[in-house]
């Protein structure tokens, strides 16, 4: 006997079909309507809108979009590898603490991350007047707003991301293989990348993946601290949609930016299950 | 009087047979082992009994009520499971009076109850501790006298005492057995240690592949075995083919005449000798019936093995505490199977 | 040696986490109106300024509204969800939690998007009823992950226990499975109400215009100048985050939760 009845499934389908489901029937439906330019949109069936993403203009958000995800997403893992591998070997409490201060980073609003980067990177409150003090530079300058501030806000908000999609399969890892590796021999670094990372390998390409999505969905950051020519695909589906009045164009974006997405996790599962099968 | 009757019960999981064709009586106040290795389906017929399975066919009757189709929880059973399965999020009181409070028994009347079980259980005074303050040992008590709580119709265990180390495991047959024997209660223990069963059980049912092989008194099992498989999994024995002529065991190469006291169950067909090592005499060579060479002698203290090879058969022996010979591997000796205790099955 | 390296290395990235949070820190307790670190004329008066200014609180308001009642939709939700999931294995339970999980797996501006279209057709365009079920929908993730977690954790015979014992269906929810994932659901809440406060892009683009959040007040202000406030308000969000999560770390296992199988005892 089951502990729960069959009909405690039909409340929370309910609600998932009627606000998740229909939402993107109506975006898909948009997406293929005509352009009213007083700020909605006409029913209709057209393929203008992806037919856009042919223009050199689409091209270059794509490539904008892409590859600052994917140096933040690479910087990320490169990073929050060893320190999810380091921290998983330590104290329960010591791993409590690390995980509050990253939940803490990780839920904070992008906003809120914008402005704290900002200031850190700016002229008077900033990181320049400490160099300025040691005598590195001539005199304190602004960082922001530059493709650098960009990738640093985003490896900011994908490092905690990062972990803790790491987190669960590092800590899982039996202790022992590398123990026993060092007991063969193994330095300590031979260990780390002869046993350690080729055991976690699908772990690590899944993280890459899913950093990926989770920087390319940022929407803030190249607001506040990109130039306009480094905003992302995110930036462009909301001003489509609010400044220049093109929810079609926008729905089309989105729809495409899902099916990225959507392919992109598919991928990073599948990197997660042949790890296990292996 | 009969308190548990269970007619031809049979359970399927898939293509698999837990359950086949089984059938048994049980009286009230009865303790009573299901054995077998694993896999022989005596825990789902524990289960069955339950109620936490439905049975494929068949019907189970308690003080001759038909249960078959009760739900778990109206049939007033109580059991201890392999994994003990105390609840983290009550202590030592509140698990033991869990069946008391779900009937809507009053705060001070389980309380009452609660401290009477503990002392039943000799754990006084403990009522109020967490379950992971308290030793292996002590969650079993819990557990046992959780399981006793309402003065259950029968009282189920699961493998209850696997978990424990040898020691106390041993104590607590003893203590088991005694509290139950204390109230009353009919009791079905689950178990695949042929010791344990028989320290406990009035009656032990010999279990393989979802069929009863044996139901009997411990000592009945043990003397008098139905078949090969009963006879190997209830103490250590030999096994030695052999066959039935003109008032004869012939057995390796030997002929033993029948004496009172054997036990012929078959005299056709691929018969087996069961004799087991206690009834085994060694003597010099030449002096007894079967020729043999020592292989191997085992030492354990308080009684010693010799293996023996004879006829290419392996064949293990008991020495008494009082003999005084020793053997040492090469030795040629002389076997003598005790006349009256010789058993043939199939 | 190397014990200490792996050490430091923790520390100086959990350092370098915590920078921006310090500068702002610091900017948040500048007297006059100007962001310099360290700050000149320390005081907290902007601290003052922030809970007698309605541009702020108004906006406060909203926020901790829509946090509280969508987290507790989310729950109502997720709860269910988990529940069905746990002991079915069939397609209607894997579609039902690939739907849970998804909100969250995309880039939240695709969730955006669909729930203005979608709001913007069924009417609720701009009220904060619809942000609060958006909000209930997209974080309905977490809950779920917690609470399923919780669900995983119970050892079944528990249940056959509870049922031998005399307890039926309802009674086992009751006195078993409830207590026993009540912590689950708790910081499953816990987890999407702080979301909920953070997230800017789905209130922004369901009714940004009429319905300001905290987030939302804080970019539009960026866009004039910034003030002390701004360090202030961010200051307070920070504090609250690590205040739940301390929390939820202090009376929870939050190593377990985020997915560890080593226990506590370790």
């Amino acid at each position: 006997m089951r502990a729960t009845p069959g009909w405690v499934g039909l409340w929370p389908a309910l609600m998932l079909a009627i606000f998740f489901l229909v939402p993107f029937g109506i975006m898909l439906a948009v997406s293929v309507s005509h352009r009213d330019p007083a700020g909605a949109f006409i029913p209709g069936f057209e393929l203008t809108h992806y037919a856009r993403f042919l223009s050199a203009f689409f091209a270059k958000v794509m490539a904008v979009s892409v590859g600052v995800s994917v140096a933040a997403a690479a910087i990320c893992v490169v990073l929050a590898f060893p320190f999810t591998v380091f921290l998983a070997s330590m104290s329960h409490r010591t791993q409590t603490v690390a995980l509050v201060v990253l939940l803490s980073v990780l839920s904070l609003s992008e906003v809120i991350i914008g402005f704290s980067l900002s200031t850190l990177l700016s002229k008077t409150a900033g990181i320049s007047n400490l160099f300025y003090w040691l005598g590195l530079i001539a005199e304190p300058r602004a960082y922001t707003p530059s493709l650098f501030a960009l990738v640093t806000g985003l490896c900011y908000i994908g490092f905690p991301f990062a972990v803790l999609v790491l987190y669960p399969p590092v800590s899982r890892l039996d202790p022992e293989i590398v123990e026993a590796a060092r007991v063969m021999g193994a330095s300590a670094s031979r260990a780390f990348f002869g046993v350690v990372v080729p055991n976690l390998r699908g772990a690590i390409v899944g993280a890459f993946i899913l950093v990926f999505v989770f920087t390319l969905g940022s929407y803030l950051l190249p607001q506040l601290l990109g130039r306009s020519e480094d905003w992302t695909l995110s930036v462009h589906i909301t001003d489509q949609a609010i400044y220049q009045t093109n929810l079609p164009f926008a729905a089309a974006m989105s729809i495409f930016l899902m099916l990225v997405a959507l392919a992109l996790v598919g991928l990073a599962s599948l990197a997660g299950r042949q790890r296990r099968a292996a | 009087m009969t308190n548990l009757r269970i007619e031809r019960l049979c359970k399927t999981f898939g293509t698999f047979t837990a359950l086949d064709d089984v059938s048994l009586e049980i009286p009230t106040g009865k303790f009573v082992c299901l054995l077998g290795p694993s896999g022989c389906g005596k825990t789902t017929l524990l289960r069955v009994i339950a109620g936490l399975e439905a049975p494929s066919g068949g019907r189970i009757f308690v003080n001759g009520e038909d249960q078959t189709r009760m739900p778990t929880h109206r049939r007033d059973m109580g059991m201890v499971f392999q994994s003990l399965a105390l609840f983290p999020h009550l202590d030592v009181a509140g698990n033991i009076t869990y069946p008391l409070a779900i009937r809507g028994a009053d705060r001070a009347s389980r309380a009452a109850r609660a401290e009477e079980l503990l002392e039943l259980v000799r754990l006084p005074g403990m009522g109020a501790r967490r379950i992971d303050q308290l030793s292996g040992g002590q969650r079993q008590r819990v557990a046992i006298a959780r399981g006793l709580a309402i003065d259950p119709k029968v009282f189920l265990l699961d493998e209850p005492l696997s978990a424990l180390d040898a020691g106390l495991r041993e104590h607590m047959q003893i203590e088991l057995r005694q509290i139950q024997q204390s109230l009353g209660v009919t009791t079905i223990v689950v178990t695949h240690d042929q010791k344990e069963a028989l320290t406990m059980a009035d009656l032990v049912i010999v279990m393989k592949d979802g069929v009863i092989q044996q139901a009997g008194a411990p000592m009945e099992i043990y003397r008098n075995p139905a078949n090969a498989f009963v006879a190997g999994f209830i103490g250590t024995t030999n096994l030695l083919p052999c066959a039935i002529h003109d008032g004869t065991i012939e057995v390796l190469g030997a002929r033993l005449p029948i004496t009172e006291g054997d036990r012929i169950g078959v005299d056709h067909g691929a018969v087996q000798l069961s004799v087991r090592p206690e009834h085994i005499g060694i003597v010099p060579t030449g002096k007894g019936a079967i020729e043999a060479e020592v292989t191997f002698v085992r030492d354990l203290g308080e009684s010693r093995h010799v293996l023996l090879q004879a006829s290419g058969q392996e064949i293990i022996a008991q020495l008494t505490p009082e003999t005084q010979a020793s053997y040492r591997p090469g030795d040629r000796v002389s076997l003598d199977f005790r006349p009256g205790e010789r058993v043939v099955v199939t | 040696m190397t014990q200490l390296l792996k050490r430091a290395y923790v520390v100086v990235i959990l350092l370098l986490l915590l920078a921006p949070l310090v500068v702002v820190t610091g900017v948040s307790l500048n007297g006059p109106q100007t962001l310099r670190f360290p700050p000149v004329e320390p005081s907290l008066r902007w601290y003052g300024s922030l809970f007698q200014d309605s541009a702020w609180l108004v906006p406060l308001g909203h926020s901790l509204l829509i946090a509280a009642c969508a987290s507790a939709l989310s729950v109502s939700i997720a709860l269910p969800l988990a529940l069905f999931a746990w002991e079915r294995n069939g397609v209607a339970a894997r579609v039902l939690t690939g739907l849970g999980l998804a909100p969250f797996t995309l880039p939240p501006v695709i969730t955006a998007l669909g729930f203005m279209v979608f709001w913007m057709t069924v009417g609720g365009y701009g009220q904060i009823w619809a942000t609060i079920i958006a909000h209930a929908v997209f974080l309905v993730t977490l809950p779920l992950v917690t609470i399923s977690l919780g669900l995983k954790g119970i050892d079944r015979s528990l249940l056959e226990a509870a049922r031998v014992m005399g307890a039926g269906r309802w009674t086992v929810m009751r006195t078993v499975i409830g207590p026993l994932v009540l912590p689950f659901i708790v910081s499953g809440y816990a987890f999407a109400f702080v979301l909920s406060l953070n997230e800017y892009i789905i209130a922004y683009m369901v009714a940004g215009f009429t319905v300001e959040t905290i987030p939302i007040k804080i970019f539009n202000a960026l866009r004039y100048g910034y003030t002390p406030i701004l360090g202030v308000v961010s200051v307070l969000f920070v504090l609250l985050a690590a205040l739940v999560f301390g929390l939820i770390g202090r009376f929870g296992d939050l190593p377990r939760l985020m997915g560890s199988e080593r226990g506590r005892s370790e």
